[in-house]
């Protein structure tokens, strides 16, 4: 460990920031520079889009749980959507779904996750005045505002948005002849997916170079709190990515505008043969997952990166085998591009290739056990709070188990060619990938509200929307197991047409029941969060007792959030319960020389070292830099 | 009227809520409880996540055994026994891990729920824990995957010479079935040669399709290899027929293939489900449209003679439709002549 070494004397730089400069409302509010706004507006948005594609998934659910109702009532709403009979347009269904799983994975659980606690944590955590570069943050921001004002747009055409699943595989993505949302709908969605990769590009760069460049004195790499490196590796795992989708929607434009053949061959649709020859949809599947499953990593590190740190600070324990978590999430990084074919088994891709590519995933199941298992150790003889950051992380953890274990499911491609494309894949991802995440998302508000807006939730109100959500969520995806089993397939209007799925109507209407109190519970949420940004209780400098750097930093930071120097950095952040230390926690300011009745052995050997450090700081403050 | 009542029901009840919620802040900021960590909150949180693993784990128990017959589907063909039983054993191994994992992470709140006197051990690593739990579940997934790969192997494997052919050729929104005749051959296709008389665009100038058939419902021997060819004509779709475990995406311009044995005839499965009514199945599983949801195709599976059979009584494209032979060369109609004559006799 490198401990105490000082990385850099950069002259102080507090004077750029003892002068406050008045910022008026355009430039505070709307395009702003400062990290914590912009992570703020990441947020507000995500939870608007959060709002829209849960909304949308009660629409569906109405339709799957309550086939034979009349949903008359929705068309001032739907309009022609909702045919003479009172019944929803099929194509729209489809339509329903693609939004919902775009809105959810792109707009919610990207940019309102990583987006907002990448953007807001990681100077505060670091230790650094600012992203590397403000104004490309700014960027990022409204590149996702322009493609969600997009994405929005597209929900009113006439023709409908794109409605050939979140995926958009090509021949049906290509063709408007095949179905209606593939016309100006989808040539929308791929506008606003362009301008949406540009902004996570932007957000990207900047995360990865503030957390190499920026980190403040004495901030190792080995003393970063988790969720710096969770958000670290996700802005690797989307830059490296991302472009590649980029490929893929660029090669779909050209393919639907200007008449090449990249992914179109053979191809007879309503009553014409296209010209089109040699080009293989299964090139497109390719390069669509290989952003799509590091996608599920985009998602889902940020919220495991979240959870480490809840979990620690709640447990009043340091996090188990935080160099086993560290190294687990470098292996999930690194393995994450080396899987995408798994979605592909049956997709008349070579079968050798699905060997491969199962052997490969089920490598990526190691490192995700051991997180889970370093949780459970993390609890272990710890002396938990139940806040409810902390409810929602446990929660996660949970997720994160049910949800994975279906994965070794179905990543064996034989297990695979039954459950592909059934409710059974729908039960996995929903709780490995959009629950777990969402509940990191969760979690990261409640814990860091009082640092974004100086305020407490409230937290009994947190309590309730917790227990409510838990248990929603179990009951909406684990009965979709049973359906899946029975080999339900997905994105389907109704299941009437077959005998073998003629059933199971009961279970599915519990499942939408299940679904609509779970939606309606998360206005308990919205009251709490819009309620106690104005009216909450003032919160403490430092509520949880946690040790990371954003709780030295005052109430409401300014632009450069410490108002005086940067402190420095001389421990790692899991000091929690330290033997022979007088309160639970030991903030990562505390030098270790001050520590000697707590310290560690190979600690004590390192205090020397740290003081002669500071004495050569001292007297550089002192005599000035010698140049 | 009513909905104006409903309104003021809805207000009134927002109202009640909110009054209730000002009190409960008002009374804890009285009491100061914000303070104190140990709260009575803590503590019933902490009890409930005990209530909600016994509560949701009678449930799945209770549900998992109760409807196994329904939704345990039926097998009938030789590789998904094999599938099936890599899924129950997978059930099996995941299972015990999920309740042990899940176990823990509900207890351990309730053990280790904060007490003022009490400090959390400090405990950040131990290497042999995390050697072995790197490593068990290393050699476990290892054996779940050197398992699936076997069968996955046989499963993909070339299909054997003689395994009947049987082509499935979705469209938006319906499933067209061609078998290659006697020669077991199917002759050539070009998606250009597609109109209203040949919705398979084949190639009648290609000797093998003369005898090729139609046939509105998939026919197949039991306990014989059929290998089933699988494209699409516009958009993807997937061929899934969950009675056989089966599944292979219709991919336009590339065709695609899977074979199997099918191990139980329709009324074999009609007496053993007790259902007169039992069909298989297939439905699509890839998102094509509109129509998506009613891409339904009967298989039907008969003893091996009556196969025979069935296939000697079918009439090959041509027979049914002369006229889509036209302009063809005279050689190839000629030899569809001389079919049109022998089963004439």
């Amino acid at each position: 460990m490198a401990t105490a070494t000082v990385a850099h004397h950069d002259t102080p730089v507090q004077d750029q920031h003892d002068h406050e400069h008045h910022d008026n409302f355009i430039t505070k509010y709307i395009f702003t520079q400062d990290h914590k706004m912009i992570g703020k507006q990441f947020l507000v948005t995500g939870i608007f889009w959060a709002i829209i594609g849960g909304f949308l998934s009660t629409l569906f659910r109405l339709q799957l749980g309550f086939p034979d109702m009349n949903m008359e009532f929705l068309r001032p709403l739907l309009g022609g959507w909702i045919d003479e009979a009172g019944k929803l347009d099929p194509t729209f269904y489809l339509a329903l779904v693609t939004m919902h799983g775009t809105i959810m994975v792109f707009f919610v659980l990207t940019a309102g996750l990583s987006g907002t606690f990448s953007n807001f944590l990681i100077p505060l955590q670091i230790g650094a005045r600012d992203m590397a570069s403000g104004f490309m943050n700014m960027l990022s921001y409204w590149f996702f505002f322009l493609s969600g004002v997009i994405m929005f747009i597209s929900l009113f055409l006439k023709t409908g948005p794109a409605g050939g699943g979140w995926v958009v595989y090509p021949p049906l993505s290509a063709l408007e002849q095949a179905i209606p949302g593939s016309g100006m709908g989808m040539t929308l969605w791929l506008i606003a997916m362009t301008c949406f990769i540009a902004s996570s590009l932007l957000g990207g760069i900047n995360y990865i170079t503030t957390v190499i460049n920026l980190r403040t004195k004495g901030m190792s790499f080995s003393r970063l709190p988790l969720t710096i490196w969770a958000f670290f590796l996700t802005a690797v795992i989307g830059l490296l990515s991302f472009p590649v989708l980029f490929a893929a929607a660029l090669l779909l434009v050209f393919d639907r505008s200007f008449g090449t053949s990249f992914y179109l061959s053979d191809i007879y649709v309503a009553g014409e043969a296209l010209p089109n020859t040699g080009g293989s949809p299964v090139l497109y599947q390719h390069l669509f997952w290989f952003l799509g499953h590091p996608e599920v990593y985009i998602v889902l590190l940020p919220a495991l990166g979240i959870t480490s740190e809840v979990i620690a600070t709640n447990s009043r324990k340091p996090i188990f085998g935080y160099k086993a978590m560290v190294i687990s999430m470098l292996g999930i990084t690194i393995l994450s591009f080396i899987v995408w074919a798994h979605h592909m088994f049956v997709s008349g891709m070579n079968p050798f290739l699905g060997s491969i590519f199962m052997f490969l995933t089920l490598i990526i199941a190691v490192p995700s056990a051991v997180k889970v298992f370093n949780y459970l150790t993390t609890l272990w003889r710890g002396n938990l709070i139940f806040t409810p950051a902390m409810l929602f992380s446990i929660g996660l953890v949970s997720f994160f188990i049910s949800g994975g274990l279906t994965g070794i499911f179905l990543g064996n491609s034989a297990i695979d060619i039954q459950l592909h494309d059934t409710y059974f894949v729908v039960a996995h991802f929903h709780l490995v990938m959009g629950s777990a995440s969402f509940f990191g998302l969760m979690a990261g508000v409640y814990h860091w509200f009082p640092k974004m807006f100086g305020r407490m939730m409230d937290a009994k109100l947190g309590y309730i929307h917790f227990w409510f959500t838990f248990v929603g969520v179990y009951m909406i995806f684990f009965p979709m197991h049973y359906i899946g089993i029975a080999g339900f397939p997905r994105r389907y209007y109704s299941w009437t047409n077959f005998e073998f799925a003629d059933k199971y109507t009961d279970l599915n209407m519990f499942v939408s029941v299940a679904a609509i109190i779970t939606f309606a519970a998360q206005f308990l949420f919205l009251f709490n969060f819009f309620y106690s940004m104005y009216r909450g209780r003032k919160a403490s400098l430092n509520p949880w007792n946690s040790n990371t750097l954003e709780w030295t930093t005052p109430l409401h930071p300014g632009h450069g959030n410490w108002p005086g120097e940067i402190p420095t950095v001389y421990r790692w952040p899991y000091d929690y319960s330290k033997p022979g230390a007088a309160e639970d926690f030991i903030p990562q300011t505390v030098p270790l020389s001050q520590t000697p009745e707590s310290n560690l052995p190979h600690e004590q050997e390192l205090v020397q070292m740290e003081l002669d450090i500071m004495k050569d700081e001292a007297d550089l403050v002192a005599n000035g830099p010698k140049h | 009227m009513y909905a104006f009542l409903i309104g003021v029901g809805v207000l009134l009840l927002l109202s009640l809520v909110w009054m209730v919620f000002r009190i409960q802040t008002l009374v804890s900021v009285v009491k100061g409880s914000d303070k104190k960590i140990e709260t009575t909150s803590n503590k019933v949180n902490a009890f409930l996540f005990i209530v909600f693993m016994v509560g949701t784990g009678i449930l799945m128990f209770w549900y998992s055994i109760k409807e196994f017959d329904n939704y345990q589907m039926p097998v009938a063909s030789e590789h998904g026994v094999i599938t099936d039983e890599l899924f129950w054993i997978t059930m099996a191994v995941t299972g015990v891990v999920f309740l042990i994992t899940h176990i823990l992470l509900f207890v351990f709140p309730y053990m280790y729920q904060y007490k003022e006197n009490r400090k959390a051990t400090f405990f950040p690593e131990n290497h042999k824990l995390e050697i072995v739990w790197t490593v068990l579940p290393g050699v476990v997934l290892a054996g779940l995957v050197i398992s699936g790969w076997m069968a996955w192997s046989d499963i993909t494997a070339p299909a054997p010479e003689k395994a009947h052919v049987v082509e499935i050729m979705g469209y938006q929104f319906a499933w067209e079935v061609r078998y290659p005749g006697k020669d077991n051959v199917l002759g050539d296709y070009d998606y250009r040669l597609i109109n209203a008389s040949n919705a398979h665009g084949i190639d009648f100038t290609d000797k093998n399709s003369t005898d090729d058939f139609p046939s509105p419902k998939v026919v197949i021997p039991k306990g014989e290899p059929v290998l089933f060819k699988i494209r699409a004509r516009d958009v993807l779709h997937s061929v899934f027929a969950p009675h056989m475990r089966l599944k292979m995406d219709a991919v336009p311009g590339m065709p695609t293939r899977f074979w199997f044995v099918p191990t139980k005839t329709t009324e074999e499965m009609r007496a053993e489900l007790k259902n007169p009514e039992f069909n298989y199945e297939i439905a699509c599983t890839e998102i094509c449209g509109r129509g998506h949801f009613s891409m339904r195709k009967v298989i039907e599976v008969v003893e091996p003679a009556a196969y025979q059979k069935w296939v000697a009584e079918q009439k090959s494209f041509i027979q049914q439709n002369p006229a889509i032979a036209e302009g063809v060369r005279p050689e190839s109609k000629e030899l569809a002549g001389i079919q049109l004559d022998n089963s004439n006799k």
